[in-house]
């Protein structure tokens, strides 16, 4: 291996890193705050580089389908909900505000998929259709189950990333996409060229987790949601809704979903079932960071996109072999240096 | 009655089936097979509230290490299955080892890698044939006679199903299983009473990993080749699902669940390709939906379901007498607990500070002190419970401080807890027979066999003993979720009776009793007295204390305030100040 293989293996690595550490941060924050291990968080990377790729070719994207699919079920389960307990009144307003935007949006959608709209307007439009799955999932699957022990979660989780695999499959097809890249250009450092992409990811990426420091620890919501993950009926004595707060996680888990599918699709082919490796290996780099700690998850991300990049030069095709079975060295590192604790169901 | 016509009935179905065409014979088949994997999983995940998403690899590591060294090495099937369940049991006991000290995540995320990697090395390396797999492996041979009837084969496997079952069971109905039923609340308690927490997590996992890995060797021989599509990720999913809507809490739920779900996969893939036509694996969507419907309105399952239906299981009767061996107490005024200058701090905070006093065998001593002042850390630093930070605590000749929970419990202490850890689906017989584990030493092959049924008879006599000496006999066989928090305490003494114990360790054992409720215990502690064991009691309520102790210890500010008879502490100013507020 020479010195300009290193750098080109390196600069995949720095680039599939930013993705990973990106869902590491979404996957501790959902586990912190709501005690779901949030399996389907890949499900959101697929479906936010397959909605971009159907609207770029002038196509309604089958997720808008999904979107209206879960509104409805949200309102039906809120209506059964207020109706029980009685308060009918409040009825017209939480319809409004559970069917309302979802329908604005997709009404949007068909206004304007036909115009092959420039880039920015594209990656909106996926934004809008992608970002309300994730407090919707939250009120359809997770919400009921909030009392619920993290195995319970665990299973509910596994049980939605089964059914938006399949919804992926059904709506987009097993054909692979790949998105133009958002710019052609390249820079170029002595022997090294970046490309424009890259450039946007690491961008994006660094902007990104800026602004999550910046919002768990600057603003209200955001301090809120580590009280909430720190200690929930702490936080809900002092009148942090745990409801409340687990509808922003998800929106947040899917907002930071759905970019990363919008900044990897450019880079690599993405099929329906491909987010779900993805978030896999940023669970990897959040389990480097015990479910927990930010920073070390960062790290983790990183050992994950240079272990990947390194052996798909050296064991071609062991690559994500080699990744997954990094956990257990992981997993016996944590074990020996974490100390025990107990938790009951 | 309706229970044994049901279980009849199940088996005459299994006897006929092979009479039907060869498409519900192949379907019988793999129900017996994946029913054996769902055994090991309700096991695991309905039971000890752990769970796995790898089983379907070790199902493929048992069929790739059979097909492997059967087809390149002609070794016997019989010699590989040894193969196959050593390398799973090394690789589970590896896995758990690492994972089950820490959250209970850890280990479902740790198998989900397992699986993944797993099912890529069988698809990547070439000596397994990649994605093709390896073909003609030989079948099996018992007595010299093949195995290649389908017919044959599939009771082979029912067999070995209907086995796995009666040999859980039994193991539930064991010294071990309620060590293991009682895990879902924590470790702390069974660790209390001497068992291993960790090592019985580790137990069940090694165990529900073998029987996959037991049904992947004879699918392997079944199928006589083997490709790496049925061991992966979506399959050790499949089998969670297959307890969750079957019903967790149940061996019998294991194979309604295997039933519905391999019935329902088979219907699906017929009709939704055509109904959308397209192919795909969109089956999942529904079992997807179904799971959570099911996690949201029916917890347990169709089994529970069928469960309100039978009318309750019949309860073995208890034999009148348990001849378990009892420890000697030491003559009267032997000092038997001696705590010296321990303290616990907390970062800045020191819970405990510089803690000393004794209890002398056959008496009993009052920890008292208003909230906070650091009663109930003292109590679990000598039980062991969480570590001191400086200081020792000697029991008999031996020094405890330092040592785990569980060899601590070894040595004659036995304890009951402020918050109670009652099992609520247990009988409250079985919980307090959780009391007696040290007391016998049956493994877990021999409860898997049934040949623990003399010595489990005793426990059962001696639990029920102890259950007539607090008063709560007749509350024998009913759920002990569904007796009152008062007698919720009781019988948490009875089952730290039933340790045997030198020394009883009671936490806040009056709080939620009503007056009357107090006097009997009052009277069963001196009358506990009376026999020679020794107590130590902390407790707020000082009236209870009062006319039962026979030294109080006065705990403030994690500082000891008073020691003295209870007329002393009744009179002292510094009491009097830290409990009225000053005179």
């Amino acid at each position: 291996m020479d010195f300009s293989i290193l750098l080109i293996l390196s600069q995949d690595a720095v680039t599939n890193s930013a993705i990973y550490a990106l869902l590491a941060m979404a996957l501790i924050l959902v586990f912190g705050v709501t005690r779901v291990v949030f399996i389907p968080q890949g499900e959101f990377v697929s479906y936010g580089a397959l909605t971009i790729a159907s609207l770029q070719l002038g196509a309604i994207p089958g997720t808008v389908w999904l979107l209206i699919i879960l509104a409805c079920l949200a309102a039906v389960m809120e209506t059964a909900r207020l109706l029980s307990s009685g308060a009918g009144r409040q009825l017209p307003k939480a319809l409004v505000v559970t069917l309302g935007p979802p329908l604005a949006i997709a009404a949007l959608v068909k206004l304007c998929a036909p115009l092959h709209l420039p880039l920015g307007w594209q990656v909106l439009l996926t934004m809008l259709i992608v970002i309300p799955m994730g407090p919707l999932i939250y009120r359809v699957a997770f919400r009921p189950l909030a009392d619920a022990s993290p195995l319970v979660l665990l299973i509910a989780a596994v049980a939605v990333h089964f059914v938006l695999v399949g919804l992926g499959l059904l709506f987009f097809g097993a054909e692979g996409v790949r998105t133009p890249p958002f710019s052609d250009a390249q820079l170029t450092i002595g022997t090294l060229a970046v490309s424009g992409q890259s450039l946007c990811v690491y961008a994006t990426s660094f902007l990104f987790l800026a602004l999550l420091a910046w919002f768990f620890n600057k603003t209200l919501y955001g301090k809120a949601l580590r009280a909430v993950a720190f200690n929930r009926n702490g936080a809900r004595l002092v009148g942090i809704s745990p409801h409340l707060s687990g509808t922003v996680t998800f929106a947040l888990a899917s907002f930071i979903g759905c970019l990363s599918g919008i900044l990897i699709g450019p880079i690599t082919t993405i099929y329906y079932d491909s987010g779900f490796l993805i978030g896999l290996k940023g669970f990897v780099g959040a389990i480097v960071g015990g479910l927990a700690s930010y920073p070390l998850a960062a790290a983790g991300a990183l050992m994950v996109g240079f272990s990947e990049s390194f052996s798909s030069f050296w064991l071609s095709g062991y690559k994500d072999v080699v990744v997954f079975t990094m956990i257990i060295p992981v997993l016996l590192w944590r074990s020996l240096s974490s100390v025990h604790y107990e938790e009951e169901e | 009655m309706i229970r044994r016509v049901g279980t009849i009935t199940f088996l005459l179905i299994l006897l006929l089936v092979p009479l039907l065409p060869p498409f519900y014979l192949t379907m019988g088949s793999y129900i017996g097979l994946y029913s054996m994997v769902a055994i090991g999983m309700v096991l695991l995940t309905g039971v000890a509230g752990l769970t796995s998403f790898g089983q379907a690899a070790f199902m493929g590591l048992g069929a790739y290490t059979s097909a492997l060294l059967t087809t390149h090495l002609a070794w016997s099937p019989w010699l590989t299955l040894l193969i196959a369940v050593a390398l799973t049991m090394l690789i589970a006991f590896i896995l758990g080892a690492i994972t089950l000290r820490m959250g209970g995540h850890y280990l479902p995320l740790a198998t989900i890698a397992w699986g993944i990697s797993l099912y890529f090395l069988f698809g990547t390396i070439p000596l397994l044939g990649g994605s093709t797999g390896i073909s003609d492996v030989a079948a099996l041979r018992l007595f010299g006679w093949e195995l290649r009837d389908e017919r044959v084969y599939y009771y082979l496997i029912w067999a070995v199903c209907l086995a796995a079952l009666w040999i859980s069971t039994n193991l539930l109905d064991s010294r071990e299983g309620r060590a293991i039923r009682a895990l879902k609340g924590g470790v702390s308690m069974v660790e209390a009473f001497g068992a291993s927490g960790l090592r019985l997590k580790n137990i069940v996992f090694i165990y529900s990993a073998v029987l996959a890995c037991l049904a992947g060797w004879l699918y392997a021989h079944m199928q006589r080749f083997v490709n790496p599509s049925p061991f992966g990720l979506n399959q050790g999913i499949e089998f969670l699902f297959m307890i969750t809507i079957g019903g967790p809490f149940s061996f019998w739920g294991a194979l309604t669940g295997a039933t519905v779900i391999t019935l329902l996969k088979t219907v699906l893939q017929g009709i939704l390709p055509k109904l959308i036509s397209q192919s795909g694996n969109f089956e999942i969507i529904v079992f997807g939906v179904m799971i959570v419907i099911v996690l949201q309105w029916m917890r347990g399952g169709i089994w529970a379901l069928v469960e309100k239906l039978l009318p309750p299981k019949e309860h073995r009767p208890v034999i009148s007498s348990s001849h378990l061996e009892t420890r000697t107490q030491p003559p009267h005024g032997t000092p038997l607990l001696k705590v010296e200058a321990v303290t616990k701090a907390y970062g800045g905070l020191i819970a405990v500070k510089n803690m000393s006093f004794e209890v002398s065998s056959g008496e009993i001593v009052g920890l008292i002190g208003p909230n906070g002042a650091g009663k109930s850390t003292m109590f679990n630093l000598i039980s062991g419970e969480i570590p001191r930070t400086a200081g020792s605590v000697h029991f008999g000749s031996h020094t405890i401080s330092g040592l785990p929970p569980a060899q601590i419990a070894r040595r004659g202490l036995s304890r009951t807890f402020q918050h109670v850890r009652l099992i609520p689906g247990m009988t409250t017989l079985e919980n307090v027979m959780i009391g007696a584990y040290l007391r016998t030493g049956d493994g877990i092959i021999a409860a898997g066999l049934k040949l623990n049924r003399a010595s489990d008879d005793r426990v059962r006599a001696e639990a029920a003993k102890q259950l007539r000496r607090v008063g709560l006999e007749e509350s024998m066989f009913v759920p002990a979720g569904s007796l009152s928090l008062g007698n919720q305490r009781i019988v948490e003494i009875a089952r730290a009776l039933c340790a045997d114990p030198l020394l009883l360790l009671l936490d806040e054992p009056a709080a939620g009793l009503r007056h009357l409720e107090k006097k009997e215990l009052a009277r069963l502690l001196s009358d506990l007295r009376k026999e020679g064991l020794s107590v130590l009691i902390v407790e707020h309520d000082m009236d209870f204390l009062m006319n039962l102790v026979d030294r109080i210890v006065v705990m403030e500010f994690g500082e000891k305030l008073a020691e003295g008879l209870p007329q002393e502490i009744r009179s002292n100013p510094a009491v009097l100040e830290a409990y009225l507020g000053g005179v």
